[in-house]
């Protein structure tokens, strides 16, 4: 499938801003499931900075703006050409082992639900593929989808006990259940397109992916109840919604920050 | 240099210079208060010498009254008091302490003492403590922090920041001295010319180290004239308004040239010091010696802001 | 204990040759002239500022470091082998580090378990498929040694990050120099004065690849309220670079640039005195305001060396360091020189039994711990303490590790009595660019207190100038 992304970002500042700098992985992943057109990163009134590959495959990429400003704004954009690899990260080259992915953060630490969660999942399973599927339902289950129910800090616990949560919750949730079952798991940022029938949501858009011996990493979208298709467009991984974050930035200055993002993904006109 | 450095140096000349001022207001303070209480300006004296080094508000929050007891802890050894003789040279110490590299051992070692003893000073009981003492301690103290500077320091950047600090930190003093004998003490013009008032005239002198320095330049009675003249306008007087400014726009000179860009502080410092060069005691009188002391000390605020954002703030591009 | 222990003066009742011409010096000082020798080394290094805020502890900010002036001495013979042993040991780590964060050879062949390097909290996935300029991780590795007879040293641990105490090296022979100028004239000591010009060319042959002049380096250190900030100001003004402090750096462009009153300057190494977490808040804790936002981006595109490497801490942890031996063999082909303290790992369930079972005797160490805190020393403890650390070691075994108390050196040390034995320890700095450099010296440590084993300048601990003698 060709998709087309565009995605503007724009922080607002009440007071004038001395320099902002911002660390972006925006920028599609390199795989076999996914093939990019053209891509192009701006930010308005800012000077590129260092651009590199991390060790695992994702493309950074520096931007600093030299102040006074009030805003800030980020636009990315381009065309990816898709494919449908069932969840299969193949063709992806990266560094890191994948034991690094065991490590839990504050916001995939594994309560006793979460493990309890788990642990139901394997006693009814037992090939690692078979559970990570199983967490994945489990999770859709136990976490309805409900935009507001949650915010950008909540724990993986949290989402759990309260029965709602969106994407971000649904991964977070997942990566704690699979790393009770020893399975390195992460968090992984993108974006997906909404069909016009309507079922999947949140054009900015993240999952999991959860890594079987056999096979390598494997995407998981609990949030859809499927693994990640031509539909998908994968941008990169962390071990939770902070570290994978699209944009890392820091402004100095005295002024409070606001929020407004744009995302719409289309189908290509081929 | 960094800018985080230049703004450590210039902020210990600031800090030293201003405990020395904080020193002679004392001192002048102290000599005030040894005339007969009859005859006194319409204001406490003591209380004019808190308006004249801006701590009134802060004095009287703490203590309330003005006595003069109160006075020298506060304008002493009160680390609440940020002008306090304690608070500077801790502060021109910390300064010191960050800046290290760029100083001399002997420059630190003065700034050092000066901060050791201080805090043995203030282990003694004030009874111990006569206020000569102690103003005559923190002009000694000051003095050796200034002679390490000029004998041991290189002539580069980093003595043209500690240079502005002082001059610029000077100018202001001085100006506000001047200020607190004119406008506070003695505000009704059937004084002046009394024997009050030439007392107060050479108090002042004698505060600013100047008394006998003043008797040799001019020679004859002493006037409003001739000290307006010697404090503001006199190039020989290393306090005088004109010296002082003088002294900043030449530093700002040299930075200029040593670093190949003119600046705007540069440009605000020479222009003031044209001014100041051009003007005569009856132009000053004219426009009112209060008035044109408040335009002064305004002027000099705005050389240090400007100063501040051209090379203390790290922004220069 | 002291009794039993290897005293560095004697050989069999007789004073070694090394210290025969102290032993004359101290003959030749009567009480009340130590007693004024001391009181003005003192001053001096009160004058100079070089004090020590203990960690934790608030106190009096201005404590100094106990001096001891009694000398530790080295033959030449004595130190070539610790020297050889030292730079294959830093060779080693560097080795370890550039595998790690690279293929993992090590944990493929199953040399070192793969949790204890991936899942260790000082191993950085930020840094992973980097390598740094010349392939090291560790500029300054500080290994701190211990002796138990002639020829008996035995590593206690590495530090791979930020070792701290080189200026006490340098200041210690600089008042014992000013102190007793005799002693020098009549023993020839190797000079250990060239270290931070050693320093500056090792940062310097590690700038990066997008620094194409003279490298301009400098000291990034958290500020000047932090407990070693003389040492940051000390060694920045001996090689003639600027003392950073985050808010003086800012990144644009790919690269790091200092705030000068003549405008940004550009800055190729940074020697960082502060922690990984605290670097650069976009890429660690975001709460940091020591660091630099944007540091690590430059970092990792070849825009700036950062010395240490982040990362450089998974090699000097108190778990892998049981591994350092095998390191050596498997990266060099060599067998080491330097022997490790035998250590027993709580992580393992037969070490954790034979731990447990005979916690009166060893000296049980916190993982992650440093600074001489968080440990127990058996034979030195009450029963109630023995009890206390037993139930935090159940409680979480993978955060210990065990070792024999071992009996260490002692060197004859100024105390209140008259001269008396001392235990001491030993790190020396290794300097690795280029080149691998060592001065002939290092810090020796040594507990003031009679029969303590711990000479943390933190819990009390002295320091002595150490003496290398020339052939």
């Amino acid at each position: 499938m060709r998709l087309s992304v565009s995605h503007r970002t724009t922080y607002c500042y009440d007071a004038p801003i001395r320099l902002a700098v911002q660390s972006l992985r925006l920028t599609p992943s390199v795989y076999d499931g996914q093939k990019v057109i053209d891509w192009q990163i701006a930010v308005e009134g800012g000077q590129q900075g260092a651009g590199f590959r991390d060790g695992a495959g994702d493309w950074i990429e520096s931007w600093s703006v030299r102040g006074p400003a009030d805003h800030v704004t980020v636009t990315v954009g381009g065309t990816v050409e898709t494919a449908d690899l069932t969840g299969l990260l193949t063709g992806h080259r990266e560094v890191v082992n994948p034991a690094v992915y065991l490590r839990e953060t504050l916001a995939t630490r594994a309560d006793a639900a979460l493990t309890d969660l788990a642990r139901a999942v394997a006693d009814d399973a037992h090939e690692p593929l078979e559970r990570a599927h199983g967490l994945s339902g489990a999770v859709a289950e136990a976490i309805a989808y409900r935009p507001g129910a949650t915010e950008a800090h909540t724990t993986a616990a949290e989402a759990l006990a309260l029965g709602e949560g969106v994407c971000q919750d649904h991964a977070h949730a997942l990566i704690a259940a699979a790393r009770v079952l020893g399975l390195p798991a992460r968090y992984v940022s993108g974006y997906l397109f909404a069909t016009e029938d309507g079922t999947p949501h949140e054009a900015a858009h993240a999952w999991a992916e959860v890594w079987i011996k056999a096979l390598g990493w494997i995407g998981f979208d609990p949030a859809n109840r499927c693994c990640p298709d031509d539909r998908y467009v994968r941008l990169g991984s962390g071990f939770d919604a902070r570290d994978a974050a699209p944009i890392r930035g820091i402004a100095q200055g005295p002024g409070e920050e606001s929020l407004d993002v744009e995302v719409a993904v289309l189908q290509a006109q081929q | 240099m960094l800018s985080r450095t230049a703004d450590n140096l210039f902020w210990i000349g600031r800090y030293m210079e201003r405990a020395e001022m904080m020193a002679r207001l004392l001192e002048v303070g102290g000599r005030i208060a040894l005339l007969p209480s009859a005859g006194h300006g319409y204001r406490n004296e003591w209380e004019s010498l808190l308006q004249a080094s801006g701590t009134a508000l802060g004095f009287a929050k703490t203590y309330g009254d003005p006595i003069q007891r109160n006075i020298e802890s506060y304008l002493f050894f009160d680390r609440d008091n940020p002008s306090s003789v304690a608070s500077c040279l801790e502060r021109a110490r910390e300064n010191g302490r960050i800046v290290r590299t760029a100083l001399t051992e002997q420059v630190w070692d003065a700034l050092n003492t000066a901060f050791q003893e201080m805090r043995q000073l203030e282990r003694q009981p004030r009874s111990e403590l006569e206020l000569g003492r102690l103003t005559e301690w923190t002009m000694r103290h000051a003095a050796q922090v200034r002679g390490a500077i000029d004998a041991t320091l290189l002539r580069n950047d980093g003595y043209d920041f500690l240079g502005l600090g002082y001059r610029l930190e000077r100018a202001d003093n001085t100006a506000r001295l001047i200020d607190v004998k004119y406008y506070v003490l003695l505000p009704r013009a059937d004084y002046v010319g009394t024997g009050l008032d030439s007392y107060q005239w050479m108090t002042l002198l004698r505060a600013l180290s100047a008394h006998r320095a003043f008797h040799w330049a001019y020679g004859g009675d002493v006037t409003a004239a001739k000290i307006a003249d010697f404090l503001i306008l006199n190039r020989q007087c290393p306090r005088s308004l004109l010296t002082s400014v003088s002294g900043a726009a030449a530093h700002l000179d040299h930075l200029a040239s040593a670093y190949g860009r003119p600046t705007p502080a540069q440009e605000a410092a020479v222009s003031l010091r044209d001014e100041v060069a051009g003007l005569t005691v009856e132009r000053i009188f004219e426009e009112g010696m209060h008035e044109f002391l408040a335009r002064f000390i305004r002027q000099t605020g705005r050389i240090a802001a400007v100063v501040r954002d051209t090379y203390l703030s790290g922004e220069m591009r | 204990m002291t009794e039993a222990c290897f005293n560095e003066m004697y050989d069999s009742g007789a004073v070694r040759s090394l210290y025969a011409a102290l032993e004359g010096w101290t003959r030749s000082m009567p009480a009340e002239l130590r007693q004024m020798k001391q009181a003005e080394a003192e001053a001096l290094f009160r004058r100079i500022g070089i004090t020590f805020a203990v960690y934790g502890e608030g106190g009096d900010p201005d404590r100094l470091i106990p001096f001891d002036m009694f000398p530790r001495v080295f033959s030449q013979t004595e130190w070539r082998r610790l020297e050889r042993g030292i730079k294959q040991r830093a060779r080693a780590l560097n080795a370890f580090l550039v595998d790690v964060y690279g293929r993992g050879e090590i944990v493929r062949a199953g040399r070192i378990p793969a949790h204890l390097v991936y899942g260790n909290e000082a191993y950085e996935k930020a840094v992973v498929g980097f390598v740094p300029p010349k392939g090291v991780f560790s500029h300054i590795v500080g290994i701190d040694l211990v002796r138990t007879g002639p020829d008996e040293f035995f590593v206690l641990e590495d530090n791979c990050r930020t070792p701290s105490g080189v200026s006490y090296m340098l200041e210690n022979r600089e008042i014992m120099m000013r102190m007793f100028p005799a002693l020098f004239r009549e023993n020839r000591i190797e000079p250990v004065e060239a270290y931070p010009e050693l320093l500056r060319r090792t940062l310097a042959s590690v700038a990066p690849a997008k620094c194409d002049g003279d490298p301009t380096v400098a000291i990034l250190t958290p500020g000047h309220f932090n407990s070693a900030y003389y040492e940051h100001s000390f060694l920045a003004d001996l090689m003639g670079v600027e003392l950073v402090e985050g808010p003086d750096l800012f990144v644009e462009g790919g690269l790091v640039w200092m705030r000068t009153t003549e405008g940004p300057k550009r800055l190729d190494v940074i020697y960082r005195r502060i922690d990984d977490a605290f670097l650069d808040p976009l890429c660690f804790r975001p709460d940091s305001m020591l660091g630099v936002p944007g540091l690590m981006d430059v970092y990792r595109s070849g825009g700036v060396s950062i010395c240490s490497a982040p990362g450089a801490g998974v090699a000097d942890d108190k778990a892998v360091y049981t591994y350092v031996p095998d390191m050596v063999r498997f990266y060099l082909g060599e067998e080491p020189i330097l022997q490790n303290v035998p250590t027993w790992k709580c992580a393992e369930e037969d070490d954790l039994r034979y731990v447990l079972d005979h916690l009166p005797e060893l000296v049980v160490k916190e993982v992650h711990g440093s600074g001489g805190y968080g440990m127990l020393v058996g034979p030195k403890s009450t029963t109630e303490q023995v009890e206390n650390f037993r139930a935090k070691i159940e409680a979480d075994p993978d955060n210990y590790i065990a070792q024999p108390t071992l009996a260490l050196s002692t060197c004859p040390s100024f105390v209140a009595e008259g001269i008396a034995p001392r235990h001491v320890d030993l790190r020396p700095y290794c300097l690795v660019g280029e080149t691998i450099e060592l001065v002939q010296g290092g810090l020796t440590r040594v507990a003031l207190t009679e029969g303590s084993l711990v000479v943390n300048s933190s819990q009390g601990g002295g320091v002595k100038d150490t003496w290398v003698l020339a052939e």
